[in-house]
């Protein structure tokens, strides 16, 4: 073998200057489409691929967490009824706020961005594409652990945040509190390995001059939102297992009688709580900032000052957990610092609706569906946030803590800030999945009766809980005359949840026989639309060269590409991270089916750990192996170079 | 659309070192959030240091002498490791699997000295919040040694076969290096928290 000093220099090799356009395109789909067959599916690494399932199940544990809300509102649709009882009710609502936080919401807008981030920066694949096929996987199985354990009655019933002692070894006896404590850290391991690729694949993978400066703001609003999640997602996976081995290794940390403390948990539970708002919320203003210039066919007004709101919101986001914990009796002078910055926050947000309203205002908007959602979401977010400034407020805060004005506050929030953006997303970008329109005339119905179903179930909300109906509860007494404002709001949330049947009919129908939408139906400005619909497993024959913020819009008749790199092997270029010059071509790596193992392993060894913790040990074997065959390289010496 | 050549990328090297790769990006990101795992975990011993009455709960100190031996150990490995990133660099084979091999067993060491840590701390993680405490400082830092020093032989054995001659394992072996140096750096406080704050 050979000596020090050197590295085999490269032949040459079969690069796209040598091809025509034809069989340049028959090489790339060669070499970068995902192998056939049930173990060329499991092995796929394509984002696309991969964002698709994401997708898929994100959206079959929304319709998860839409059925269990459905059934605690008929519950509770009058008093004293006898459909469900206390134990089912707690195990209930814990099922949905963890399935709508965890198994919906993030996985969702991360899908997203690991589906439009790399065609929107102009490479061919995620950063470490095998990580993000085993954050997949590593998803499926915690979700599926979790709705298996609720199927067979071990469910977790503490909540969705699972306060201590509740669900100490004291108060949760059982394995309730261990699925709940395990399937966080799952959840969360999937979406830091996400977050991990979604950073590399901005800072190294963007095209030719799509400098800082000219990123798409969605590209930005996941790039903050990856931050967020990085600093913030080791605080609830502490907590969890902190609690995991308070329940079966007996340690003390979070027992007061030891020298242990309750709010130790509160804190680390909302270090992550509060931040995590915003990874749900940051994804869906980047994705209200790509919708509204296209259809304002106008460019973004501030874009400078957006891009800095949606930094200042991400750093932000961390100093307001406290204020989940007014109700525990802090100093004085905390509460006052962590309510100045909850109102604080609300410039960097005001900041940004200004902006877009300002950019609708000078363009001449097309009023189509994703639109309307988007002005759905003006509506319903602002709502929200200003019972936000409300609840910021330590005398008001301790008044309605723990009533339905506090569910009816996160609703708005979560369900305005994030549900409505994701829908006028869906409209916007399904033609790009799928390569056909949706149907507009079901989308106006669907918006109209998702915006009606909507505030009909969550407005009357605010009103019960002031009237002091707390939350939490599986019934209540008839005197309190609370029967005919709660069968008016479960009316709205049937009509609500009726409104998401209405969109997966579209989506089902459109799948097959929407209009074909070619490369560019809205005529955006950004670079996903300059591939086809769907598009090929290679997203680009050759990398575009960025001279503009809208691409498109200043190169309309000829797109300015690059040539050069290898089309025999899977080969990415990697740029400088300001400038994005090109610096270096790196090879990505090719499927394989070890992620999935790699998966299987971590997943049976935390499933076995609820048991004994001698789970650790013995799944430490399969999951180093597994490890093993994802980094070991198998190519030709060619291959290496 | 049509497209027009503006760029010619044939003459980029296929490799590159340090922030240059992207795998040394992503190795930062990962030191990032293992990082705030570690500052959080030092955060809850500090505050329930704050609220204990005293500290530690009534139990001696730890035996300091492994623990100490284990910082002088990693504190020693910085050298090594800095001179194989060194040789790294300039794709020197030989030196670099002698410096893997070395690194390997700078890895292996500590964890023989940490079997004698663990009862050297004088306490059970399920006597009380300190001794839980102790253990899951010095449980996580294990983890993360055995997690490097698993990827570390893994690496080497990698550099002694064929796959070896590529410049992407030599920038890999620099990532490794850059690893290893976070390893040792988080010890330095946990070594503090677990060993001296109970003395003070
Ligand atoms: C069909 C739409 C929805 C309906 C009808 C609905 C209804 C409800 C109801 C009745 C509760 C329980 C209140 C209580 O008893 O305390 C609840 C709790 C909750 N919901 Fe929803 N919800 C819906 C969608 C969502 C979405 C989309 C999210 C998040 C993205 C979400 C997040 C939560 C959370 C975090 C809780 C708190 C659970 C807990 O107390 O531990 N919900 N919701
Ligand atoms: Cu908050």
């Amino acid at each position: 073998m050979s000596s020090a000093g050197t590295v085999p220099t490269e032949r040459q090799r079969l690069r796209d200057t040598d091809l025509d356009r034809a069989s340049l395109e028959r090489w790339l789909a060669r070499t970068w489409t995902t192998p056939r067959g049930l173990v060329g599916a499991l092995s796929a690494v394509d984002h696309k691929v991969i964002a698709r399932r994401y997708l898929l199940t994100a959206f079959a544990f929304l319709c998860l967490g839409g059925l269990s809300a459905v059934a605690m509102r008929i519950q509770l649709s009058g008093p004293e009824r006898g459909l469900i009882g206390p134990d089912l009710y707690n195990q209930l609502f814990t099922m949905h706020g963890v399935t709508m936080m965890f198994l919906f919401a993030v996985p969702i807008v991360q899908a997203t961005g690991v589906y439009l981030v790399p065609l929107m920066v102009g490479t061919r694949n995620m950063a470490f594409p095998r990580l993000t096929a085993f954050s997949f996987w590593i998803y499926l199985s915690g979700g599926l652990f979790a709705w298996v354990s609720f199927a067979l009655n071990m469910g977790p019933d503490i909540g969705w945040f699972g306060y201590v002692p509740l669900s100490g070894p004291e108060f949760g006896p059982g394995k309730r509190a261990d699925v709940w404590a395990q399937m966080i850290t799952y959840t969360e391991v999937s979406s830091l390995a996400v977050a991990v690729a979604t950073i590399v694949t901005i800072f190294k993978q963007r095209a030719p001059g799509l400098s800082l400066d000219r990123i798409p703001l969605y590209v930005w609003a996941m790039l903050v939102t990856s931050f967020v999640v990085v600093f913030a997602m080791p605080a609830v996976m502490i907590a969890s297992t902190f609690l995991i081995l308070d329940r079966l290794v007996g340690t003390h940390i979070f027992n007061p009688a030891e020298g242990g403390d309750t709010l130790l948990f509160q804190h680390l539970f909302w270090f992550f709580g509060h931040p995590e708002v915003y990874i749900i919320f940051l994804p869906a203003t980047g994705m209200v900032s790509a919708i509204i210039p296209a259809f304002a066919r106008r460019p973004m007004f501030g874009y400078l000052a957006l891009v800095l709101s949606l930094i200042a919101v991400g750093i932000l986001s961390f100093g307001l957990w406290v204020h989940h914990m007014f109700a525990t009796g802090l100093p004085k002078l905390g509460a006052s610092f962590f309510t100045a910055s909850s109102m604080l926050i609300a410039l960097p947000n005001g900041l940004q609706i200004f902006c877009w309203l300002a950019t609708l205002w000078e363009g001449r908007p097309v009023m189509k569906t994703p639109l309307l959602f988007v002005f759905g979401f003006f509506f319903i977010f602002v709502a929200g946030g200003l019972t936000g400034v409300m609840l910021a407020s330590v005398p008001l805060d301790l008044q309605v803590h723990d009533t339905y004005f506090v569910v009816a506050h996160f609703h708005y929030v979560l369900i305005g800030g994030s549900v409505f953006p994701l829908l006028g997303a869906a409209y916007f970008w399904f033609p790009k999945l799928t390569g056909r329109m949706m149907s507009e005339r079901l989308g106006r119905w669907h918006f109209w009766l998702a915006f009606i179903g909507f505030n009909a179930a969550f407005f009357p909300m605010h009103i019960v809980g002031l009237q002091g109906m707390p939350r939490r509860v599986y019934t209540y007494p008839s005197e309190l005359g609370w029967g005919n404002i709660n069968l008016f709001i479960t009316v709205g949330a049937v009509a609500f949840f009726l409104s998401f049947v209405l969109f997966a009919a579209n989506l089902l129908r459109s799948a097959s026989k929407g209009e074909p939408a070619g490369d560019n139906p809205w005529s955006a400005g950004t670079l996903e639309w300059a591939t086809a619909s769907p598009p090929p497993s290679y997203n680009f024959a050759r990398i575009p060269v960025v001279t503009h913020r809208e691409p498109l819009w200043a190169d309309r008749e000829t797109l300015p590409v690059a040539s050069g790199l290898r089309v025999d092997v899977r080969e990415l270029l990697i740029s400088t991270i300001a400038e994005a010059k090109p610096d270096i071509r790196e090879k990505s790596a090719t499927p394989s089916i070890w992620p999935l193992f790699a998966a299987i392993a971590v997943g049976g060894t935390f499933l076995y750990s609820i048991f004994t913790p001698w789970a650790v040990i013995w799944g430490a074997l399969p999951i180093a192996v597994a490890l093993i065959g994802w980094f070991w390289p198998k190519g030709s010496p060619e291959d290496e170079e | 659309m049509k497209q027009r050549t503006v760029i010619d990328l044939s003459d980029l090297p296929s490799y590159g070192f340090g922030p240059r790769s992207p795998t040394w990006w992503g190795t930062l990101a990962f030191m990032a959030l293992e990082g705030t795992g570690f500052a959080l975990a030092a955060g809850s011993y500090l505050y329930l240091v704050y609220i204990a009455p005293s500290w530690p709960l009534s139990r001696p100190a730890p035996n300091h002498w492994p623990g100490t031996i284990i910082t002088l150990l990693l504190l020693a490995s910085l050298i090594p490791n800095h001179l194989l990133e060194r040789h790294a660099k300039r794709c020197e084979m030989r030196q670099v699997r002698l410096g893997l091999l070395v690194m390997c067993a700078f890895g292996i060491l500590p964890l023989v000295v940490r079997y004698f840590e663990f009862p050297a701390l004088n306490i059970l993680w399920d006597t009380n919040a300190y001794g839980s405490m102790l253990w899951v400082l010095l449980g996580l830092h294990t983890t993360h040694l055995l997690t490097d020093v698993g990827d570390t032989i893994v690496l080497t054995a990698l550099m002694f076969t064929r796959h070896g001659h590529s410049g992407r394992r030599f920038s890999d072996v620099e990532d490794n290096v850059f690893y290893w140096d976070f390893v040792v750096l988080t010890w330095l406080p946990i070594y503090v928290l677990i060993y001296w704050v109970p003395r003070l």
